[in-house]
């Protein structure tokens, strides 16, 4: 790692003012995305802002939903009784995620700006497009078995976000509370959160230099209610989905009234399919349904040689975490 | 010492927590990015953050005692028990949060040492494998996984004992299909999975009926 200054930043105006000093510094939170980068020397920053002082905790039912601090982490949100109750999907996708002991240091906040895991851009040996710009993208022709076939461009095919909870938050239309300056906070979906690799690679999200994460509220749903994530990976734990679903439905009388679909691991963002959701929607809970909304899903995809595979399974993962909440 | 890890371990400190050093370091960037007065934005800014650069002397509790080491911000918790504090049954696998090697206990919460760094843990109750036993007498996990043979080359085993202890008061090892889930994060390369699991498990069920 290069070397660093420290601080321990008191209130969210002192954590902003001194990124805003220091604007190549970096805010840290558990700490488990960033000190990994920079020990293999993908990030270096001057200053790292320790957050974990500000008083962004707490989980909470409000008129919008349910709050919840962006410091909280990935294990006291994936295990509370609220967010195991009233939305299980979002529970599910942070207990299936990583280890036990990074869940415990790992933050919601830091989560949501975890980076890709693309092999050639954690290795600086080779050219990347995201790390480099305009070097060339070593993954087109070469190992993309785990990359995305939705929403890729020629320059890169990278899941940017390789995660879970945010395929979660994505479907159940979380909202992110962001905060420049001391007064200056803002509203960000998390469906207008994430940007596609355009011209800006290294620009993955909306977030401002120096602009915090404060909360994300989740509203309140049926469909959020009967909710699942279906993870499906190499090995049966303690890996990064090649493909999964976070969906929910909310189905009377047998007929489809509303339903969430995001699918992980296939899209170079948190794929949220409003497609999907349109073909699902008024129609009877059945198999037949849920395979026209999974083909629908992945009608824009753009697979390569190794990770062709992702549009049959990522169809059927979606099928079967339908028929999972269809009961 | 003097090491790559720590080149600036015997050199006299760049750096104290002072409003002086918050002004030698940042002065010259604050300057550009901050209305005027400057002075005054900088000295409240230093009046409550404790800025640390370059080595310095901080206090961590490990294992019930308090331990001053001199530290770069940069070095992780990992390196500090192994390379300052002597404390070397928390081992080094992979230093990038994929292994579980380096599991410690902050605050009773199992966590990777790798992974966060030693200024961070100041004023956090940190227990290493070396703080398990009492005495002569072996924690009924570490017990437990003798009895069970747990281990082949015993390099993941302290990580892998530090996580059985936590799993079994977390309540996550009622089962042994939640146990070996639970304990996903501490790879074994020899692969003894079977009796580590045989030992948490047998540990559980010990707890569950005491
Ligand atoms: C081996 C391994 C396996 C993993 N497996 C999975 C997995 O299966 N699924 C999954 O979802 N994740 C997985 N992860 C990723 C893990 O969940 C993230 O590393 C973690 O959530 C990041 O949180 P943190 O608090 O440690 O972030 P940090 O490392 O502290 O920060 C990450 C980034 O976010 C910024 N940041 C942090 N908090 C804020 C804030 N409040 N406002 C603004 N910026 C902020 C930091 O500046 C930094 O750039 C894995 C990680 C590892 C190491
Ligand atoms: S896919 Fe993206 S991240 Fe991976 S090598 Fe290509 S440009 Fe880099
Ligand atoms: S050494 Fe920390 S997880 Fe491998
Ligand atoms: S005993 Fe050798 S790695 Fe586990």
């Amino acid at each position: 790692m290069n070397d660093f200054s420290y601080t321990q930043a008191a209130t969210a105006k002192e954590a902003t003012d001194l990124r805003k000093a220091t604007p190549a510094g970096a805010y840290i939170a558990g700490g488990t995305t960033l000190l990994d980068l920079m020990k293999a020397h993908l990030a270096e920053h001057p200053q790292l802002v320790d957050i974990n002082q500000l008083p962004l905790k707490g989980i909470e039912q409000t008129k919008d939903g349910l709050r919840i601090g962006a410091l909280e982490t990935m294990s006291d949100v994936g295990e509370h009784p609220l967010v195991v109750q009233q939305y299980p999907a979002v529970s599910q996708a942070l207990l299936l995620a990583a280890s036990p002991q990074l869940r415990n240091m790992a933050s919601l906040g830091g989560n949501i700006l975890q980076r890709t895991r693309c092999g050639y851009f954690r290795d600086a040996a080779f050219p990347c497009n995201k790390r480099v710009p305009g070097s060339g993208c070593p993954a087109l022709d070469g190992d993309h078995h785990n990359l995305a076939i939705l929403g890729v461009s020629d320059s890169c095919i990278a899941n940017s976000y390789p995660g879970d909870l945010s395929v979660a938050l994505t479907a159940f239309d979380a909202v992110l509370t962001l905060e420049k300056a001391k007064g200056k906070q803002r509203q960000v979906p998390l469906t207008e959160f994430y940007l596609l690799p355009g011209n800006t690679l290294q620009r993955e999200t909306v977030l401002e230099p120096g602009e915090l994460i404060v909360a994300i509220t989740i509203p309140a749903a049926t469909h959020a209610q009967r909710s699942t994530y279906l993870k499906v990976r190499e090995r049966s734990s303690y890996a990064y989905a090649l493909a999964s679903a976070a969906v929910g439905l909310d189905v009377q009388g047998g007929t489809i009234r509303a339903a969430r679909v995001a699918l992980g691991g296939v899209g170079a963002q948190p794929w949220r399919s409003r497609e999907a959701e349109r073909v699902l929607t008024g129609q009877p809970a059945t198999e037949a349904t849920f395979r026209a909304a999974a083909a629908a899903a992945l009608q824009g995809a753009r697979p390569r040689e190794h990770n062709r595979y992702k549009v049959e399974l990522a169809q059927n993962t979606l099928v079967r975490a339908l028929q999972q909440v269809a009961g | 010492m003097s090491s790559d890890l720590f080149p600036n371990a015997d050199t006299p400190p760049l750096a104290d927590n002072s409003r002086r050093s918050f002004l030698k370091q940042s002065g010259g960037i604050l300057g550009l990015a901050l209305a005027p007065p400057l002075a005054s934005q900088a000295e409240r800014l230093t009046a409550y953050s404790k800025v640390i650069q370059g080595a310095t002397d901080i206090t961590l509790r490990v294992n019930s005692q308090a331990h001053t080491v001199r530290v770069e911000p940069r070095v992780t918790l990992l390196d500090t028990l192994r390379e300052r504090l002597d404390l070397t049954g928390t081992k080094k696998g992979c230093d990038h949060g994929q292994c579980g090697a380096c599991t410690v206990h902050i605050n009773g919460k199992r966590t990777l040492s790798c992974l966060t760094l030693a200024v961070m843990q100041q004023g956090k109750e940190i227990t290493t494998i070396e703080g398990l036993a009492k005495g002569d007498e072996l924690h009924p996990m570490q017990a437990a996984f003798i009895k069970h043979d747990g281990l082949q080359c015993g390099y993941c085993t302290p990580g892998q004992i530090m996580s059985g202890v936590a799993c079994v008061q977390e309540g996550h090892a009622t089962t042994d299909a939640q146990c070996r889930e639970w304990m996903s994060g501490n790879l074994c390369r020899c692969g003894a999975y079977p009796n580590i699991l045989a030992a948490v498990r047998e540990v559980a069920s010990q707890s569950s009926k005491g």
